[in-house]
Protein backbone atom coordinates (compact mmCIF):
# COMPACT_ATOMS: atom_id res chain seq x y z
CA UNK A 1 0.00 0.00 0.00
CA UNK A 2 1.41 3.09 -1.49
CA UNK A 3 0.42 6.21 1.23
CA UNK A 4 2.64 8.64 0.00
CA UNK A 5 3.23 10.23 -3.06
CA UNK A 6 5.96 13.13 -2.43
CA UNK A 7 5.98 15.54 -6.15
CA UNK A 8 8.91 16.68 -6.72
CA UNK A 9 10.13 20.18 -5.61
CA UNK A 10 13.24 22.46 -5.63
CA UNK A 11 15.23 22.18 -2.55
CA UNK A 12 14.95 25.96 -1.31
CA UNK A 13 18.13 25.80 0.07
CA UNK A 14 20.43 26.83 -2.08
CA UNK A 15 23.61 27.96 -1.26
CA UNK A 16 24.61 30.79 -3.42
CA UNK A 17 22.87 33.98 -1.52
CA UNK A 18 20.45 34.62 -4.72
CA UNK A 19 21.51 36.02 -7.52
CA UNK A 20 18.47 38.65 -8.39
CA UNK A 21 18.15 38.53 -11.51
CA UNK A 22 14.49 37.91 -11.24
CA UNK A 23 11.63 40.05 -11.57
CA UNK A 24 10.53 41.82 -8.72
CA UNK A 25 7.27 40.74 -7.15
CA UNK A 26 5.03 43.20 -7.93
CA UNK A 27 6.36 43.61 -12.10
CA UNK A 28 3.59 41.44 -14.02
CA UNK A 29 -0.12 41.19 -13.66
CA UNK A 30 -1.57 41.63 -10.47
CA UNK A 31 -0.06 45.55 -8.86
CA UNK A 32 -1.84 44.96 -6.15
CA UNK A 33 -1.82 41.63 -4.44
CA UNK A 34 1.82 40.18 -5.28
CA UNK A 35 3.12 37.55 -3.92
CA UNK A 36 6.59 34.93 -4.59
CA UNK A 37 5.47 31.84 -5.48
CA UNK A 38 4.77 32.36 -9.06
CA UNK A 39 7.43 34.05 -10.18
CA UNK A 40 10.48 32.17 -12.25
CA UNK A 41 13.99 31.57 -11.04
CA UNK A 42 16.24 33.26 -13.71
CA UNK A 43 19.56 31.93 -12.33
CA UNK A 44 20.98 30.95 -15.51
CA UNK A 45 23.99 29.51 -13.18
CA UNK A 46 21.66 27.30 -10.83
CA UNK A 47 23.09 23.83 -9.88
CA UNK B 1 6.14 23.56 10.27
CA UNK B 2 3.31 21.83 8.08
CA UNK B 3 -0.08 22.75 6.55
CA UNK B 4 -2.24 19.92 5.71
CA UNK B 5 -5.69 20.41 3.80
CA UNK B 6 -7.86 18.42 1.05
CA UNK B 7 -8.60 20.15 -2.04
CA UNK B 8 -9.72 18.34 -5.55
CA UNK B 9 -10.21 14.82 -3.98
CA UNK B 10 -6.48 15.33 -2.83
CA UNK B 11 -4.99 15.19 0.27
CA UNK B 12 -1.95 17.47 0.20
CA UNK B 13 0.91 18.19 3.03
CA UNK B 14 3.60 20.83 2.50
CA UNK B 15 6.64 20.90 4.28
CA UNK B 16 7.07 24.37 4.84
CA UNK B 17 10.35 24.77 4.67
CA UNK B 18 11.68 22.07 2.39
CA UNK B 19 8.81 23.59 0.07
CA UNK B 20 8.12 19.76 -0.17
CA UNK B 21 5.02 19.14 -1.35
CA UNK B 22 2.81 15.19 -0.63
CA UNK B 23 -0.25 14.28 -1.88
CA UNK B 24 -1.19 11.39 0.97
CA UNK B 25 -3.71 9.12 1.59
CA UNK B 26 -5.92 9.23 4.60
CA UNK B 27 -4.04 7.26 6.64
CA UNK B 28 -0.91 9.12 6.20
CA UNK B 29 -3.44 12.75 6.56
CA UNK B 30 -3.91 11.42 10.08
CA UNK B 31 -0.49 9.79 11.02
CA UNK B 32 0.94 13.58 10.15
CA UNK B 33 -1.73 15.20 11.86
CA UNK B 34 -0.69 13.62 15.02
CA UNK B 35 2.48 13.51 14.69
CA UNK B 36 4.76 16.13 16.28
CA UNK B 37 1.75 16.08 19.34
CA UNK B 38 1.39 12.41 19.88
CA UNK B 39 3.45 9.20 21.17
CA UNK B 40 4.25 6.69 18.37
CA UNK B 41 1.77 4.05 20.14
CA UNK B 42 -0.94 6.61 20.39
CA UNK B 43 -0.74 7.27 16.98
CA UNK B 44 -0.95 3.80 16.43
CA UNK B 45 -3.63 2.89 18.58
CA UNK B 46 -6.05 5.74 17.23
CA UNK B 47 -5.47 5.34 13.44
CA UNK B 48 -5.48 1.35 13.70
CA UNK B 49 -9.08 1.95 15.50
CA UNK B 50 -10.02 4.20 12.45
CA UNK B 51 -8.93 2.35 9.44
CA UNK B 52 -7.73 -1.37 10.38
CA UNK B 53 -10.35 -3.53 8.07
CA UNK B 54 -11.41 -0.90 6.33
CA UNK B 55 -10.78 -0.80 2.56
CA UNK B 56 -8.12 2.00 1.02
CA UNK B 57 -8.59 1.85 -2.97
CA UNK B 58 -9.34 -1.75 -3.14
CA UNK B 59 -7.40 -2.97 -0.33
CA UNK B 60 -7.80 -4.08 3.64
CA UNK B 61 -5.96 -1.96 5.66
CA UNK B 62 -3.75 -4.20 8.43
CA UNK B 63 -1.97 -2.77 11.35
CA UNK B 64 1.00 -3.62 9.20
CA UNK B 65 -0.18 -1.04 7.18
CA UNK B 66 -0.40 1.54 9.94
CA UNK B 67 3.19 0.96 11.11
CA UNK B 68 4.71 1.22 7.37
CA UNK B 69 3.24 4.24 7.40
CA UNK B 70 4.39 5.78 10.30
CA UNK B 71 7.55 4.77 9.48
CA UNK B 72 7.24 6.43 5.82
CA UNK B 73 6.61 9.74 7.29
CA UNK B 74 9.86 9.38 10.11
CA UNK B 75 11.84 8.62 6.41
CA UNK B 76 10.75 11.85 5.18
CA UNK B 77 11.44 13.75 8.39
CA UNK B 78 14.70 12.06 8.36
CA UNK B 79 15.05 12.98 4.91
CA UNK B 80 13.98 17.02 5.32
CA UNK B 81 10.88 16.68 3.99
CA UNK B 82 8.44 16.79 6.96
CA UNK B 83 8.76 18.50 9.91
CA UNK B 84 11.63 20.77 8.86
CA UNK B 85 12.50 23.40 11.20
CA UNK B 86 12.89 26.76 9.82
CA UNK B 87 16.64 27.61 10.12
CA UNK B 88 16.44 31.04 7.22
CA UNK B 89 15.50 34.11 9.94
CA UNK B 90 19.95 34.93 9.90
CA UNK B 91 19.53 34.85 5.86
CA UNK B 92 16.43 37.71 5.63
CA UNK B 93 18.33 40.66 5.19
CA UNK B 94 21.42 38.78 3.38
CA UNK B 95 19.88 39.01 -0.31
CA UNK B 96 18.91 42.09 0.09
CA UNK B 97 22.19 43.82 2.10
CA UNK B 98 24.26 42.17 -1.05
CA UNK B 99 22.72 43.89 -3.55
CA UNK B 100 21.68 47.42 -1.30
CA UNK B 101 21.22 50.12 -3.70
CA UNK B 102 20.65 48.19 -7.04
CA UNK B 103 17.60 49.14 -8.71
CA UNK B 104 16.19 46.79 -11.41
CA UNK B 105 12.29 47.58 -11.53
CA UNK B 106 10.50 51.13 -12.24
CA UNK B 107 7.25 51.57 -12.54
CA UNK B 108 6.93 54.46 -15.14
CA UNK B 109 3.86 56.34 -14.36
CA UNK B 110 3.81 57.79 -18.00
CA UNK B 111 0.65 59.49 -18.07
CA UNK B 112 -1.32 60.70 -14.41
CA UNK B 113 -4.51 61.03 -16.33
CA UNK B 114 -6.72 58.61 -17.91
CA UNK B 115 -9.34 58.46 -20.07
CA UNK B 116 -11.49 55.96 -18.04
CA UNK B 117 -13.06 57.45 -15.05
CA UNK B 118 -13.22 54.07 -13.19
CA UNK B 119 -14.73 54.95 -9.24
CA UNK B 120 -12.47 51.99 -8.12
CA UNK B 121 -9.57 53.28 -9.11
CA UNK B 122 -6.44 52.59 -6.90
CA UNK B 123 -5.01 55.41 -8.53
CA UNK B 124 -7.82 57.81 -7.96
CA UNK B 125 -8.98 57.73 -12.02
CA UNK B 126 -4.80 58.51 -13.22
CA UNK B 127 -4.37 61.32 -10.49
CA UNK B 128 -2.69 59.23 -7.51
CA UNK B 129 -4.09 62.23 -5.46
CA UNK B 130 -2.35 64.74 -7.21
CA UNK B 131 -2.44 66.95 -9.98
CA UNK B 132 -2.88 65.58 -13.60
CA UNK B 133 0.17 65.61 -15.86
CA UNK B 134 2.29 63.65 -18.22
CA UNK B 135 5.72 62.01 -18.48
CA UNK B 136 7.96 63.77 -20.76
CA UNK B 137 10.76 62.40 -22.64
CA UNK B 138 13.69 64.24 -20.80
CA UNK B 139 11.74 62.70 -17.05
CA UNK B 140 11.94 59.53 -18.53
CA UNK B 141 14.90 59.05 -20.60
CA UNK B 142 16.89 60.23 -16.56
CA UNK B 143 14.70 57.54 -15.53
CA UNK B 144 15.93 54.68 -18.12
CA UNK B 145 19.56 56.26 -17.22
CA UNK B 146 19.09 56.34 -13.25
CA UNK B 147 18.01 52.12 -13.59
CA UNK B 148 21.18 51.88 -15.61
CA UNK B 149 23.54 53.76 -12.85
CA UNK B 150 21.65 51.85 -10.12
CA UNK B 151 21.69 48.39 -11.33
CA UNK B 152 24.83 47.10 -10.60
CA UNK B 153 25.64 43.71 -12.44
CA UNK B 154 21.95 43.30 -12.89
CA UNK B 155 21.71 42.13 -16.17
CA UNK B 156 17.43 42.57 -16.71
CA UNK B 157 15.97 45.28 -16.28
CA UNK B 158 12.27 45.39 -15.89
CA UNK B 159 10.16 48.45 -16.84
CA UNK B 160 6.33 49.13 -16.53
CA UNK B 161 4.50 51.78 -18.68
CA UNK B 162 1.99 52.66 -16.21
CA UNK B 163 -0.92 55.05 -15.12
CA UNK B 164 -3.47 56.23 -15.27
CA UNK B 165 -3.49 55.17 -19.11
CA UNK B 166 -0.14 55.39 -20.32
CA UNK B 167 -1.32 55.30 -23.88
CA UNK B 168 -2.09 59.07 -23.61
CA UNK B 169 1.29 59.97 -23.67
CA UNK B 170 1.93 57.00 -26.39
CA UNK B 171 4.71 59.16 -28.21
CA UNK B 172 7.13 59.76 -24.79
CA UNK B 173 6.42 55.62 -24.93
CA UNK B 174 7.82 55.14 -28.17
CA UNK B 175 10.77 57.28 -27.64
CA UNK B 176 11.94 55.54 -24.54
CA UNK B 177 11.83 52.44 -25.68
CA UNK B 178 13.92 53.93 -28.92
CA UNK B 179 16.21 55.33 -26.35
CA UNK B 180 16.58 52.36 -23.89
CA UNK B 181 17.24 50.09 -27.02
CA UNK B 182 20.09 52.54 -28.25
CA UNK B 183 21.56 52.35 -25.11
CA UNK B 184 20.99 48.93 -23.62
CA UNK B 185 24.19 47.25 -25.39
CA UNK B 186 26.93 49.40 -24.48
CA UNK B 187 25.66 48.86 -20.91
CA UNK B 188 25.21 44.73 -21.01
CA UNK B 189 21.71 45.71 -20.16
CA UNK B 190 18.59 43.79 -21.53
CA UNK B 191 15.27 46.11 -20.78
CA UNK B 192 11.91 44.30 -20.55
CA UNK B 193 9.33 46.48 -21.09
CA UNK B 194 5.84 45.99 -20.01
CA UNK B 195 2.71 48.03 -20.58
CA UNK B 196 -0.91 47.78 -18.65
CA UNK B 197 -3.68 49.79 -20.72
CA UNK B 198 -7.06 50.36 -20.45
CA UNK B 199 -7.32 49.21 -24.07
CA UNK B 200 -9.52 52.67 -25.22
CA UNK B 201 -6.61 53.85 -27.62
CA UNK B 202 -5.59 50.92 -28.91
CA UNK B 203 -4.75 50.91 -32.20
CA UNK B 204 -2.33 49.01 -35.30
CA UNK B 205 0.22 51.34 -34.04
CA UNK B 206 0.32 50.15 -30.65
CA UNK B 207 -0.32 46.28 -31.29
CA UNK B 208 2.98 46.37 -33.81
CA UNK B 209 4.47 47.95 -31.15
CA UNK B 210 3.40 46.20 -27.98
CA UNK B 211 4.21 42.88 -30.30
CA UNK B 212 7.25 44.65 -31.12
CA UNK B 213 8.73 45.60 -27.96
CA UNK B 214 6.73 44.51 -24.83
CA UNK B 215 7.53 41.11 -23.22
CA UNK B 216 4.36 41.56 -21.30
CA UNK B 217 0.63 43.37 -21.73
CA UNK B 218 -1.54 43.58 -19.40
CA UNK B 219 -4.87 44.24 -20.50
CA UNK B 220 -7.78 45.76 -18.20
CA UNK B 221 -11.35 43.75 -18.72
CA UNK B 222 -13.48 43.40 -15.38
CA UNK B 223 -15.15 40.12 -17.48
CA UNK B 224 -18.86 40.36 -17.66
CA UNK B 225 -20.17 43.45 -19.95
CA UNK B 226 -22.41 44.34 -16.99
CA UNK B 227 -19.64 44.05 -14.24
CA UNK B 228 -16.86 45.75 -16.68
CA UNK B 229 -19.31 48.85 -17.75
CA UNK B 230 -20.31 49.23 -13.96
CA UNK B 231 -16.78 51.00 -12.76
CA UNK B 232 -15.31 51.42 -16.15
CA UNK B 233 -16.62 53.93 -18.13
CA UNK B 234 -15.73 57.31 -19.33
CA UNK B 235 -16.26 60.64 -18.40
CA UNK B 236 -19.82 61.02 -19.82
CA UNK B 237 -20.56 57.48 -18.23
CA UNK B 238 -20.83 55.22 -20.61
CA UNK B 239 -18.84 51.81 -20.47
CA UNK B 240 -16.13 50.89 -21.98
CA UNK B 241 -16.90 46.77 -22.88
CA UNK B 242 -17.86 47.33 -26.16
CA UNK B 243 -15.01 49.42 -27.10
CA UNK B 244 -12.17 47.45 -25.86
CA UNK B 245 -13.30 44.24 -26.72
CA UNK B 246 -12.67 44.25 -29.81
CA UNK B 247 -8.97 45.99 -29.52
CA UNK B 248 -7.79 43.54 -26.84
CA UNK B 249 -9.02 40.71 -29.29
CA UNK B 250 -7.40 41.94 -32.13
CA UNK B 251 -3.81 43.16 -29.81
CA UNK B 252 -3.87 38.99 -28.65
CA UNK B 253 -4.25 37.62 -31.87
CA UNK B 254 -1.34 39.85 -33.23
CA UNK B 255 0.62 38.80 -29.99
CA UNK B 256 2.30 35.22 -31.57
CA UNK B 257 2.33 33.58 -27.94
CA UNK B 258 4.03 36.04 -26.60
CA UNK B 259 2.81 37.10 -22.87
CA UNK B 260 -0.07 38.97 -21.91
CA UNK B 261 -2.95 39.33 -19.29
CA UNK B 262 -6.37 39.67 -19.67
CA UNK B 263 -6.38 41.49 -15.84
CA UNK B 264 -9.59 42.35 -14.32
CA UNK B 265 -10.60 43.06 -11.02
CA UNK B 266 -13.90 41.93 -8.59
CA UNK B 267 -15.42 44.01 -6.20
CA UNK B 268 -18.39 43.87 -3.80
CA UNK B 269 -20.23 43.75 -7.41
CA UNK B 270 -19.08 40.45 -8.65
CA UNK B 271 -17.57 38.22 -5.90
CA UNK B 272 -18.81 35.63 -8.17
CA UNK B 273 -15.71 36.22 -10.31
CA UNK B 274 -15.87 32.88 -11.90
CA UNK B 275 -18.49 34.03 -13.83
CA UNK B 276 -16.43 37.08 -15.69
CA UNK B 277 -13.37 34.60 -16.34
CA UNK B 278 -15.68 32.14 -18.20
CA UNK B 279 -16.75 35.67 -20.76
CA UNK B 280 -12.98 36.03 -21.06
CA UNK B 281 -12.73 32.47 -22.07
CA UNK B 282 -15.60 33.00 -24.15
CA UNK B 283 -14.01 36.24 -25.98
CA UNK B 284 -10.77 33.88 -26.96
CA UNK B 285 -8.39 34.91 -24.06
CA UNK B 286 -6.54 32.09 -22.20
CA UNK B 287 -4.19 34.06 -19.61
CA UNK B 288 -6.05 35.62 -17.42
CA UNK B 289 -5.53 37.29 -13.89
CA UNK B 290 -8.54 38.85 -11.36
CA UNK B 291 -7.05 40.54 -8.77
CA UNK B 292 -9.35 41.37 -5.87
CA UNK B 293 -10.15 45.39 -5.52
CA UNK B 294 -7.93 47.44 -3.05
CA UNK B 295 -9.99 49.83 -1.93
CA UNK B 296 -10.28 52.36 1.28
CA UNK B 297 -12.26 51.02 4.54
CA UNK B 298 -16.15 51.25 3.81
CA UNK B 299 -16.05 52.05 -0.22
CA UNK B 300 -18.86 50.72 -1.96
CA UNK B 301 -16.58 48.25 -3.99
CA UNK B 302 -14.92 46.39 -0.57
CA UNK B 303 -15.57 42.93 -0.55
CA UNK B 304 -17.45 42.18 2.97
CA UNK B 305 -17.40 38.91 5.21
CA UNK B 306 -19.56 37.08 3.40
CA UNK B 307 -18.42 37.86 -0.41
CA UNK B 308 -14.67 36.85 1.18
CA UNK B 309 -16.65 33.26 2.00
CA UNK B 310 -18.19 33.73 -1.75
CA UNK B 311 -14.59 34.55 -3.06
CA UNK B 312 -13.19 31.47 -1.73
CA UNK B 313 -15.23 28.98 -3.30
CA UNK B 314 -14.79 30.62 -6.46
CA UNK B 315 -11.07 30.26 -5.95
CA UNK B 316 -11.59 26.45 -5.81
CA UNK B 317 -14.08 25.89 -8.48
CA UNK B 318 -11.67 27.93 -10.44
CA UNK B 319 -9.20 25.40 -9.62
CA UNK B 320 -11.95 22.57 -10.81
CA UNK B 321 -12.42 24.63 -14.11
CA UNK B 322 -8.86 24.73 -14.89
CA UNK B 323 -8.50 20.82 -13.95
CA UNK B 324 -11.45 20.10 -16.34
CA UNK B 325 -10.21 22.25 -19.29
CA UNK B 326 -6.84 21.26 -18.82
CA UNK B 327 -8.28 17.49 -19.29
CA UNK B 328 -10.26 18.33 -22.67
CA UNK B 329 -6.86 19.80 -24.06
CA UNK B 330 -7.90 23.43 -23.76
CA UNK B 331 -6.10 24.81 -20.96
CA UNK B 332 -5.88 28.41 -19.90
CA UNK B 333 -3.56 30.24 -17.02
CA UNK B 334 -4.54 32.22 -14.27
CA UNK B 335 -1.69 34.29 -13.09
CA UNK B 336 -2.05 33.59 -9.38
CA UNK B 337 -2.38 29.75 -10.14
CA UNK B 338 0.75 29.73 -11.81
CA UNK B 339 3.71 28.20 -9.18
CA UNK B 340 6.37 26.44 -10.52
CA UNK B 341 7.13 23.93 -8.02
CA UNK B 342 10.38 22.56 -9.64
CA UNK B 343 12.17 25.94 -10.73
CA UNK B 344 10.26 28.79 -8.90
CA UNK B 345 12.54 31.16 -6.48
CA UNK B 346 14.90 30.45 -4.58
CA UNK B 347 14.72 30.75 -0.42
CA UNK B 348 16.57 34.13 -0.57
CA UNK B 349 13.94 35.56 -2.95
CA UNK B 350 11.30 34.16 -0.92
CA UNK B 351 12.23 35.55 2.68
CA UNK B 352 13.09 38.88 1.09
CA UNK B 353 10.13 40.50 0.63
CA UNK B 354 8.55 42.25 -2.42
CA UNK B 355 11.54 44.62 -3.81
CA UNK B 356 9.51 47.70 -3.40
CA UNK B 357 11.31 50.51 -2.48
CA UNK B 358 14.77 49.14 -2.73
CA UNK B 359 14.80 46.89 -6.15
CA UNK B 360 11.44 48.34 -7.21
CA UNK B 361 10.62 51.76 -7.31
CA UNK B 362 7.41 54.13 -9.21
CA UNK B 363 8.54 57.18 -11.08
CA UNK B 364 6.08 60.02 -11.44
CA UNK B 365 5.74 62.20 -14.67
CA UNK B 366 7.81 64.60 -12.63
CA UNK B 367 10.61 62.33 -12.12
CA UNK B 368 9.63 61.19 -8.06
CA UNK B 369 10.54 58.49 -6.63
CA UNK B 370 8.51 56.25 -4.84
CA UNK B 371 9.03 52.95 -3.00
CA UNK B 372 5.84 51.80 -5.24
CA UNK B 373 3.05 52.46 -7.64
CA UNK B 374 0.65 52.31 -4.59
CA UNK B 375 2.49 54.44 -2.65
CA UNK B 376 2.74 57.25 -5.65
CA UNK B 377 1.05 60.56 -3.76
CA UNK B 378 1.36 59.68 -0.01
CA UNK B 379 4.38 62.20 -0.24
CA UNK B 380 5.79 60.91 3.21
CA UNK B 381 6.78 58.21 0.95
CA UNK B 382 8.69 60.58 -1.58
CA UNK B 383 12.49 58.78 -1.72
CA UNK B 384 13.79 61.50 -3.44
CA UNK B 385 13.85 61.79 -7.97
CA UNK B 386 15.19 60.41 -10.66
CA UNK B 387 17.96 63.72 -11.11
CA UNK B 388 19.64 62.97 -7.35
CA UNK B 389 18.49 59.78 -6.33
CA UNK B 390 17.26 58.50 -3.03
CA UNK B 391 17.72 61.15 -0.64
CA UNK B 392 14.83 59.63 2.17
CA UNK B 393 17.11 57.17 3.55
CA UNK B 394 14.95 56.67 6.41
CA UNK B 395 11.93 55.73 4.25
CA UNK B 396 14.10 53.35 2.32
CA UNK B 397 15.45 51.83 5.49
CA UNK B 398 11.91 50.99 6.35
CA UNK B 399 11.59 48.60 3.09
CA UNK B 400 14.60 47.37 2.84
CA UNK B 401 13.83 46.25 6.71
CA UNK B 402 10.81 44.97 5.39
CA UNK B 403 10.99 41.10 5.00
CA UNK B 404 8.56 37.82 6.29
CA UNK B 405 10.47 37.80 9.56
CA UNK B 406 10.52 41.58 10.13
CA UNK B 407 6.45 40.82 10.75
CA UNK B 408 5.48 39.11 13.77
CA UNK B 409 1.86 37.97 12.10
CA UNK B 410 3.71 35.97 9.81
CA UNK B 411 6.04 33.95 11.42
CA UNK B 412 3.33 30.68 12.12
CA UNK B 413 1.92 31.10 8.83
CA UNK B 414 2.28 28.12 6.37
CA UNK B 415 2.09 30.26 3.69
CA UNK B 416 4.94 32.66 4.78
CA UNK B 417 7.69 31.10 2.09
CA UNK B 418 4.70 31.66 -1.05
CA UNK B 419 3.96 34.98 -0.32
CA UNK B 420 7.40 36.50 1.07
CA UNK B 421 5.17 38.65 3.75
CA UNK B 422 3.05 40.08 1.43
CA UNK B 423 2.43 43.59 0.12
CA UNK B 424 3.73 46.40 2.20
CA UNK B 425 1.43 49.02 0.42
CA UNK B 426 -1.70 46.69 1.35
CA UNK B 427 -0.39 46.02 4.75
CA UNK B 428 0.23 50.13 5.29
CA UNK B 429 -2.83 50.94 4.06
CA UNK B 430 -5.11 47.73 6.24
CA UNK B 431 -2.56 48.95 9.15
CA UNK B 432 -0.47 51.69 9.38
CA UNK B 433 2.36 49.90 9.25
CA UNK B 434 4.45 48.30 5.98
CA UNK B 435 5.43 45.42 7.87
CA UNK B 436 1.61 45.60 9.63
CA UNK B 437 -0.54 42.46 7.93
CA UNK B 438 -3.22 42.81 5.23
CA UNK B 439 -5.79 39.85 6.85
CA UNK B 440 -8.07 39.86 4.41
CA UNK B 441 -5.28 39.64 1.67
CA UNK B 442 -3.18 37.15 3.55
CA UNK B 443 -6.81 34.65 3.45
CA UNK B 444 -7.42 35.15 0.06
CA UNK B 445 -3.69 34.54 -0.55
CA UNK B 446 -3.50 31.25 1.32
CA UNK B 447 -6.92 29.76 -0.41
CA UNK B 448 -5.11 30.74 -4.24
CA UNK B 449 -2.05 28.86 -2.81
CA UNK B 450 -3.66 25.77 -1.70
CA UNK B 451 -5.69 25.65 -5.08
CA UNK B 452 -2.79 26.55 -7.01
CA UNK B 453 -0.47 23.78 -5.47
CA UNK B 454 -3.24 20.91 -5.53
CA UNK B 455 -2.82 21.81 -9.58
CA UNK B 456 0.22 21.11 -9.51
CA UNK B 457 -0.35 17.85 -7.53
CA UNK B 458 -3.22 16.97 -10.16
CA UNK B 459 -0.66 17.36 -12.68
CA UNK B 460 1.60 14.51 -11.20
CA UNK B 461 -0.99 11.84 -10.79
CA UNK B 462 -2.25 12.72 -14.72
CA UNK B 463 1.27 12.46 -16.17
CA UNK B 464 1.41 8.82 -13.84
CA UNK B 465 -1.81 7.88 -15.60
Amino acid sequence: MKHIKTVETKNLCTKNGGCGECQTSCQSACKTSCGIANQKCENKSKK
Amino acid sequence: MIHQYKLGGYNIVLDICSGSVHAVDDIAYDIIAMFESAAKTDILRTVGEKYIGTAIDGETVTAADIEECYDAVVSLRDAGKLFTPDTYESMAGELKQKTAGVVKALCLHIAHTCNLNCSYCFASQGKYSGERGVMSFEVGRRALDFLIENSGTRHNLEVDFFGGEPLLNFDVVKQLVAYARSIEKQHNKNFRFTLTTNGMLIDDDVIDFANRECVNVVLSLDGRREIHDRFRVDYAGNGSWERIVPKFQKLVAARGGKDYYMRGTFTHANPDFLEDIKVMLDLGFTELSMEPVVCAPGDSAELTADDMVIVKEQYEKLAELMLERRREGRPFTFYHYMIDLKGGPCIYKRISGCGSGTEYMAVTPWGDLYPCHQFVGDEKFKLGNVFDGVSNTAIQSEFAECNVYAREDCRDCWARLYCSGGCAANAYHATGSVTGVYRSGCELFKKRMECAIMLEVAKEFEECE
